[in-house]
C-alpha cells in the first residue's frame, strides 16, 4: 500500500502546474547567470584576483565551467528552499484545503503510510530539483565555458583546485546539498500537517529559514550554544568539499545534524497526523 | 432468521473542546438496509459518520462494523466501505479517470481500467472520463463520488448528504442511483440527508438524532404508521364533503384549505373507507394525497 500511495503522490506532484515552477525558475536563473558570466565574467574574476596579482601569477582560463557551476550552486542553494517548499508545503495541507484528505483517510491505508508516502514523494521531487540544478550548472557551464582549474575564495584565502580533482567534490557537494534541501522539504511537510491551507506552511518554512539564518549570522553569545544545532548552520556545508584539505569531520557532523532534523520532523508529523481529527 | 448486523454503534460520544457533538449515540444497521440517518443541522450526524470512517477518534463508546471492532480492524473494515462525506472532493487538476485510478489503487482491491470505465458509464460519465474534474458541475462530481464509492465493490455504502447543493434533476439522478444500488446490487446503505422525502422514499429503517443524541430508531413504515396521516383531498363540493367527513369519521383535524381542497387528519387504515364514502355520496374526487408524513414525524420528534 505504501508503494501504491507513493506512486499516487508522485502522479499528483507531476500533474500540478506548480511543480514545474521550480524547474522552470531554475532553468531561467541558471541561464541568466551563464549569460551574465559570458558577458562580463572575466572582469568580475579580475576584480577578485586583482588583490592577489602582486604575489601570484594566474595562468590558464579562470572563467571556466567549474567556476561557473560553483557560483551557480552558491547563488541558488539559498533560493531553492522556496521552490521546494512551494510543492512540499502543499502535500498534506493541500489535501485538507481541497477536501480530498477525507477521501484519502477513509481508505484502507494507515495514516502512517499516507504520511510516509508523501515524504518519499517529496524526497523524490527534491532529488529531481537537485539533479536538475546539477545537470544544468555542470553540463551547460562546461559546454559554454569549457573545463579548467577551480579557484575558490573562502575565509582562509584563495584555494586553487586542479581540474582533475574537482568532479568528485561536486558529486559529494550535491549529495550534501540534497540532504539540506531534504531537511527543508521535511520541515515544510511537517508544518503542512498542522495547517488546513497551502500558503501557511510555505510561508512558515521560509520564515523559519530566515529566522534561523539571522540567528546563525548574529555574533551574539546567547545564540552561540544553539547555532551548531540549527539546520540552517549546516545548509552550506557542501562548500567544505571545495576546501583543501576537505574537513570531513565537520561535514559528517553536519550530515548527522541534518539527518537528526529529518528523523525528528518525520516523527512529529506522524505523531500529529495520526492523532488528527479530520473535520474539514 | 436473525439479520446480519453491518453497523453496531453503542454509546458513541465525542467532544470538541467543551462542545459535546455526540452524546451516547447508539444504532444498528442490518445487511441490505437502506438506513436513514436523520437530524437537523448540528445534530451530530457528520461527526458520527466521520467516527464510522475513522476520520475522527471517538472519546467513548464502541463501533463495530461487519461484527468487528473498527479500532482493531480498521484497514480490513474500510476496504469494505464506500463513502461520500458531505461533498465528494477530487483532485481538480486530474481527469475523472485519473482520480478514480488514484482512489482505486488504495481501495484494497484490484480494480482494472476496464472496471473504472464501466463504473464511469454506470454513473453516466463515460464520455467525460478524460476531462479534468475542475470543469465538472456539482452534480457530475456527486456522480463521480458515487463511482468512487463503488469501485472496489464494497458491501456497505455511507452517503452523507449526497444531494446537498444539487438541482432537482441532480437529486433525482442520485436518488435513482441509490435505488439501483439497493435493488440491483443489494448493498447496505447508510444515508444521511436533509431531504426527508428522499429518506421516506428509499429508506426501510432510520434513526433520528438531535443535539448529539439518538432519539428514535426503527422501521420507517412502523414509525410512520403509528401516527395518523394528513390527507389532502381535492373534491368538487368542499363544504358538503367537509360536513360528511366530520359526521361519519370524526377526524382529529379537518380543514378547508381552498375552494376545492380540504385536509383531514385520519388513520391510514381509514383512507379507503373515507374515499368510498365520498364517492357513494356522489362527490367527484380529483385527488387523494397523503401529505409527506416523515416531515411531520421528524418535526414532532425533534420538538418533543
Amino acid at each position: 500500500m505504501l508503494f501504491k500511495n507513493t506512486y499516487n503522490e508522485f502522479i499528483k506532484i507531476v500533474s500540478k502546474p506548480r511543480s514545474y515552477l521550480g524547474l522552470g525558475a531554475l532553468t531561467v536563473l541558471i541561464g541568466l547567470i551563464i549569460f551574465a558570466m559570458k558577458a562580463d565574467g572575466e572582469s568580475m574574476v579580475s576584480f577578485v584576483t586583482a588583490s592577489f596579482e602582486q604575489t601570484l601569477s594566474f595562468n590558464g582560463k579562470l572563467v571556466n565551467g567549474n567556476l561557473i557551476a560553483f557560483i551557480i550552486l552558491q547563488m541558488l542553494v539559498v533560493h531553492i528552499p522556496l521552490l521546494i517548499a512551494l510543492v512540499t508545503g502543499d502535500l498534506i495541507s493541500g489535501e485538507a484545503a481541497m477536501g480530498t484528505i477525507r477521501m484519502l483517510a477513509s481508505k484502507p491505508i494507515s495514516r502512517t503510510q499516507i504520511v510516509l508516502s508523501k515524504f518519499i514523494a517529496g524526497a523524490i521531487y527534491t532529488l529531481v530539483i537537485t539533479l536538475w540544478l546539477g545537470i544544468l550548472s555542470l553540463l551547460v557551464s562546461h559546454l559554454v565555458f569549457g573545463s579548467g582549474d577551480l579557484m575558490v575564495l573562502n575565509s582562509d584565502g584563495l584555494v586553487i583546485l586542479p581540474e582533475a580533482d574537482i568532479l568528485w567534490r561536486f558529486g559529494l557537494a550535491f549529495c550534501v546539498a540534497y540532504l539540506s534541501l531534504l531537511t527543508v522539504a521535511t520541515l515544510s511537510i511537517c508544518l503542512s500537517a498542522f495547517a488546513e491551507n497551502s500558503i501557511g506552511p510555505i510561508v512558515a518554512t521560509m520564515a523559519i529559514i530566515i529566522i534561523f539564518t539571522i540567528i546563525g549570522s548574529l555574533d551574539v553569545t546567547v545564540f552561540d550554544t544553539i547555532k551548531p544545532y540549527l539546520f540552517t548552520t549546516h545548509m552550506a556545508s557542501w562548500r567544505s568539499f571545495f576546501e583543501d584539505p576537505v574537513p570531513f569531520d565537520d561535514i559528517i557532523n553536519s550530515i548527522v545534524i541534518l539527518l537528526t532534523h529529518i528523523v525528528l520532523l518525520v516523527g512529529i508529523t506522524l505523531f500529529k497526523f495520526n492523532r488528527k481529527d479530520i473535520t474539514s | 432468521m436473525e439479520q446480519q448486523t453491518i453497523i453496531k454503534v453503542r454509546n458513541l460520544s465525542k467532544k470538541f473542546g467543551s462542545f459535546e457533538a455526540v452524546k451516547n449515540v447508539s444504532f444498528t444497521v442490518h445487511k441490505g438496509d437502506v438506513f436513514g440517518f436523520l437530524g437537523p443541522n448540528g445534530a451530530g450526524k457528520s461527526t458520527t459518520i466521520r467516527c464510522l470512517l475513522s476520520l475522527i477518534s471517538p472519546d467513548n463508546g464502541s463501533i463495530e462494523l461487519f461484527d468487528k471492532s473498527l479500532q482493531r480492524n480498521r484497514s480490513e473494515i474500510l476496504a469494505n466501505i464506500g463513502s461520500i462525506i458531505e461533498k465528494p472532493d477530487f483532485y481538480k487538476y486530474l481527469s475523472a479517470q485519473k482520480n478514480l485510478e488514484i482512489f482505486a489503487r488504495i481501495s484494497g482491491a484490484d480494480v482494472s481500467k476496464k472496471e473504472i470505465h464501466e463504473m464511469l458509464d454506470f454513473v453516466g460519465l463515460g464520455d467525460r472520463a478524460k476531462h479534468k474534474v475542475k470543469g465538472f458541475s456539482h452534480g457530475m462530481k456527486q456522480r463521480l463520488g458515487i463511482a468512487q464509492t463503488l469501485l472496489h465493490k464494497p458491501e456497505l455504502i455511507i452517503l452523507d448528504e449526497p444531494t446537498t447543493g444539487l438541482d432537482p434533476q441532480g437529486i433525482i439522478e442520485i436518488r435513482n442511483l441509490i435505488l439501483r444500488l439497493k435493488n440491483e446490487q443489494n448493498k447496505t446503505i447508510l444515508l444521511s440527508s436533509h431531504q426527508l422525502s428522499e429518506i421516506e422514499l428509499i429508506a426501510n429503517r432510520m434513526v433520528i438524532i438531535n443535539q448529539g443524541r439518538s432519539i428514535v430508531e426503527g422501521s420507517v413504515d412502523e414509525l410512520l404508521n403509528s401516527e395518523e396521516t394528513m390527507v389532502r383531498i381535492e373534491i368538487d363540493s368542499v363544504d358538503s364533503a367537509l360536513e360528511l367527513v366530520r359526521s361519519r369519521f370524526n377526524p382529529a383535524e379537518i380543514t378547508r384549505t381552498s375552494a376545492k381542497e380540504l385536509e383531514v387528519l385520519i388513520s391510514k387504515k381509514r383512507i379507503p373507507d373515507l374515499t368510498k364514502e365520498l364517492v357513494l355520496a356522489g362527490f367527484t374526487i380529483h385527488a387523494v394525497e397523503p401529505k409527506r408524513k416523515l416531515e411531520d414525524y421528524f418535526i414532532k420528534t425533534i420538538q418533543s
